[in-house]
């Protein structure tokens, strides 16, 4: 089984702390990761991205050209990358910056407001753990409970950010409704 | 020790440490700065040393000088920069002085631009700098092999008195994948005092002379006669490369190196799953070049294809291994672009189908 | 009756007993010979390494009774950077020409001499390219013939001699920097007492110390020994003037605004 995602947003949106958390959760749960910045052609358009690959088995390439699941945090991001995800797969649309439907009818369409959420809690940087919990609930690449470790240990030192983050990160798991859906976004790897 | 999740830059930086490196001399340059960022860090916290040189020429005599002292040492750059350092290079080698250079390879000629590359394959294997010589080349394709193949070159560094390059492309020094440094390293040769080094002469061993200079013809040809058995002997001991998929059945043989080698990779298992058989021959020394292996396992294969982000480089090595008894089919990208595991796929297909024209060199 | 002979002159144990390849009349002899009576006075030839550089001394290495390195043209002080920061207790000199340390060494000499590496450089500055067979070097005089200036160093095109010493004293980092010559006896005994200081600053682990030392080339400047020495006296001393630039202990002589 793999996961491999693409997160894209604009240069501190959080897209690269976001897919590091992905990467560092996956870790944690003892799967095979790689996380790769926007480090090439692709850094050109305004975004800031990153290819997080969480895998069974040792990574392959960790340059994934056809990502299974898409995190769209701004236009530029949708635009750029909504053609590429693999049918069947999923994109997760921010929706507080993305002012356009997706196209895409062969694959599943998740929506959040990850800022107006993040505003509303009082906590408008949060809109990044808004934006990572509800990618967990729309793809299931990793455990929400790995990534609260995760926020847990990220913010050890101010207990304050911990329940900030955290009180985030699950309202955006809540907004997609939370599916666990590990059958979406991934797809058996080969058997050789 | 617990998996940490790490940049491959930085692995590199922490290898080297554990290796027992406490010397680093080194210039900025993208994408290989979060090593001299990181050991800037690092080397005062285990008492070591980090001096950020003028420019990548004073680096690379730094560490002929660290290296002349007789203790372990290196440096990083990135593909401009390795230019630079190409005379000190062939000076260490002449001196015969281990050291161990990194590189970080970007897209080229000239200043060319900071995305990944393997267009310096020539430069490392070839020589680069003036006179008969060679530097061990290893090239990792992930975050862990960058690690162990640090420390592995200290090594043979030290072994073979000769500088190692580690060859890594951006996408390696980028990168952050798990890595796990093994607490108790034993070396991977055994390694001697270093008596020949210059550490003040209190006579209790011949006089101590770093040189590369010898002004007689016959003197200077022994010493080169030396330099050629000791490059005869890496050929002949130090050949690394993997192979995936060599066991069974296959009618294309993939040879790439560094991340480029991972997304054949994902391109065979793809490939397999269609029921096209492929197999991969990945090159770890780069010099040595596994001739042999090649040899061997092309002849199950109809087929040769290499595939490299370069014009074609070690496609020459390629030809010389073959000797034109299989035909060679090259897939490269230039400029920072990156081979897709679909564009290597559809290029094995195109040579199953005889759409692929084949290379050839002379 | 006891032998009541004592030794009042001798060779120095840091310099081998070995003919020397340098020009008859040249005086990187008498250099070599100050900096080895140096280091046996100040006890540390053992812990010594030298490190010759790409010009006339490339032998040093022969005859420096010494633990020695021999660096890529221009790059000695970068390599004595990598010597000493290995083992900074360690004495580490470098010996270089004119050519060597302020044409293609320049960048290597002025970091080196700007991060105060504790390593001492001794700059012998003959205004030519000796071993190469006498072309013009940074520091030739305006109006030297060399086989590359035939018709006199022109300044406008070639620029004025570097005055590297000078040079040097503008960092703000502490150094000892002074500049002597051998052309006359006493000369040459103020000189050997420029080298021990600074040998001295750097076992003291006190700062960087550079000696610039005017030297002559009779070969290829075309004159006899002695009237070598003449010219040293008549033409170089005039615009390369001897003593201490900067001390560690002095105050910094940044340049002041004309305006």
């Amino acid at each position: 089984m793999q996961h491999d995602m693409i997160i894209a947003g604009f240069g501190g949106q959080g897209a690269l702390l976001i897919g590091k958390m992905l990467a560092y959760a996956g870790m944690h749960q003892g799967k095979e990761v790689s996380w790769l910045p926007s480090y090439g052609p692709e850094m050109r358009g305004g975004t800031a991205n990153c290819t997080v690959v969480i895998s069974d088995r040792p990574v392959g390439s960790p340059v994934i050209k056809t990502p299974r699941a898409l995190l769209a945090l701004n236009l530029p991001s949708l635009d750029k990358f909504e053609d590429l995800v693999r049918p069947g797969g999923v994109i997760l649309v921010n929706t507080s910056l993305v002012n356009r439907e997706a196209h895409r009818t062969d694959l599943k369409i998740v929506k959040v407001a990850a800022n107006d959420i993040a505003n509303d809690l009082g906590n408008p940087r949060g809109a990044n753990m808004v934006a990572l919990g509800a990618f967990v609930g729309a793809t299931g690449v990793v455990d929400l409970c790995e990534v609260e470790a995760l926020v847990r240990e990220t913010f050890a030192r101010k207990p304050a950010l911990v329940e900030a983050n955290l009180t985030a990160l699950f309202a955006g798991f809540a907004a997609v409704g939370g599916a666990m859906a590990d059958d979406v976004a991934a797809t058996p790897v080969g058997n050789s | 020790m617990a998996k940490k999740l790490m940049k491959g830059c930085e692995a590199i930086g922490e290898a080297a440490i554990r290796a027992g490196c406490r010397l680093f001399f080194g210039y900025p340059i993208t994408p290989q700065n979060e090593i001299p960022e990181y050991l800037s860090q690092r080397m005062p916290q285990v008492g070591g040393t980090f001096v950020q040189a003028e420019s990548e020429v004073a680096a690379s005599n730094m560490i002929y000088g660290a290296a002349g002292a007789g203790e372990r040492v290196f440096t990083s750059s990135s593909s401009p920069g390795i230019s630079l350092m190409q005379e000190a290079v062939s000076y260490l080698a002449g001196a015969e002085l281990p050291a161990v250079i990194v590189n970080i390879m970007r897209a080229g000629p000239g200043l060319g631009g900071i995305l990944p590359s393997q267009a310096d394959y020539l430069q490392a294997t070839k020589g680069g700098g003036h006179g008969d010589f060679n530097a061990i080349v290893l090239a990792p394709w992930s975050v862990q092999e960058a690690a162990d193949l640090v420390a592995d070159a200290f090594d043979l560094a030290d072994f073979y008195r000769n500088p190692v390059y580690v060859l890594g492309d951006g996408l390696v020094g980028q990168m952050m994948e798990p890595v796990e440094f093994r607490d108790e390293r034993q070396p991977i040769r055994p390694l001697e005092p270093k008596t020949w080094a210059s550490t003040g002469w209190k006579k209790d061993r011949p006089r101590a002379v770093i040189n590369s200079l010898y002004l007689d013809a016959d003197t200077l040809e022994r010493h080169n006669v030396d330099l050629q058995a000791k490059f005869a002997t890496i050929r002949r001991d130090e050949v690394r490369w993997q192979g995936y998929h060599l066991d069974g059945d296959y009618d294309v043989l993939i040879i790439a190196y560094g991340t480029v080698a991972r997304v054949c990779l994902t391109a065979v298992e793809e490939l397999r799953e269609k029921g096209i058989n492929a197999a991969i021959l990945r090159p770890i020394s780069l010099y040595p070049f596994p001739y042999q292996a090649l040899r061997e396992a092309a002849q199950k294969a109809s087929a040769v294809l290499v595939v490299e982000l370069s014009a074609g480089q070690m496609v020459q090595d390629v030809h010389l291994a073959l000797q034109g008894s299989r035909p060679v089919h090259f897939l490269g990208r230039t400029g920072g672009n990156l081979v897709s595991p679909e564009e290597a796929a559809a290029k094995v297909a195109d040579v199953l189908e005889g759409r692929s024209v084949e290379v050839r060199h002379a | 009756m006891p032998d009541r002979t004592q030794a009042v002159f001798g060779y120095p144990s840091a310099l081998r007993d070995v003919t020397t390849h340098y020009c008859p009349g040249c005086t990187h002899g008498v250099i070599h010979r100050m900096v080895a009576e140096v280091l046996d006075e100040l006890g540390v030839r053992s812990r010594t390494v030298g490190v010759a550089p790409v010009g006339c001394a490339v032998l040093a290495y022969d005859y420096f009774n010494a633990d020695m390195q021999q660096a890529s043209h221009g790059r000695a002080p970068a390599v004595a950077t990598g010597i000493k920061r290995a083992r900074p207790d360690l004495v580490v000199f470098t010996y270089q020409g004119d050519g060597d340390l302020a044409s293609i060494g320049m960048s290597e000499i002025l970091h080196c001499a700007n991060r105060g590496e504790k390593v001492t450089v001794v700059f012998v500055n003959n205004a030519i390219y000796g071993m190469t067979g006498g072309q013009m070097a940074p520091t030739t005089m305006p109006g030297q013939v060399t086989t590359t200036s035939p018709l006199g160093r022109d300044v406008r095109l070639a620029g004025e001699p570097i005055r590297m010493a000078e040079m040097l004293c503008t960092l703000r980092t502490p150094a000892f920097v002074a500049r002597g010559a051998v052309h006359r006896p006493l000369h040459a005994v103020r000189t050997k007492d420029l080298l021990r200081r600074a040998f001295t600053y750097q076992v003291e682990d006190r700062c960087f110390s550079m000696v610039e030392i005017l030297s002559t080339c009779p070969t290829n400047w075309g004159l006899p020994p002695q009237e070598a020495c003449d010219w040293v006296e008549q033409t170089m001393v005039p615009y390369f003037p001897l003593g201490i630039f900067k001390t560690p202990d002095g105050s910094d002589r940044a340049p002041r605004p004309v305006w």
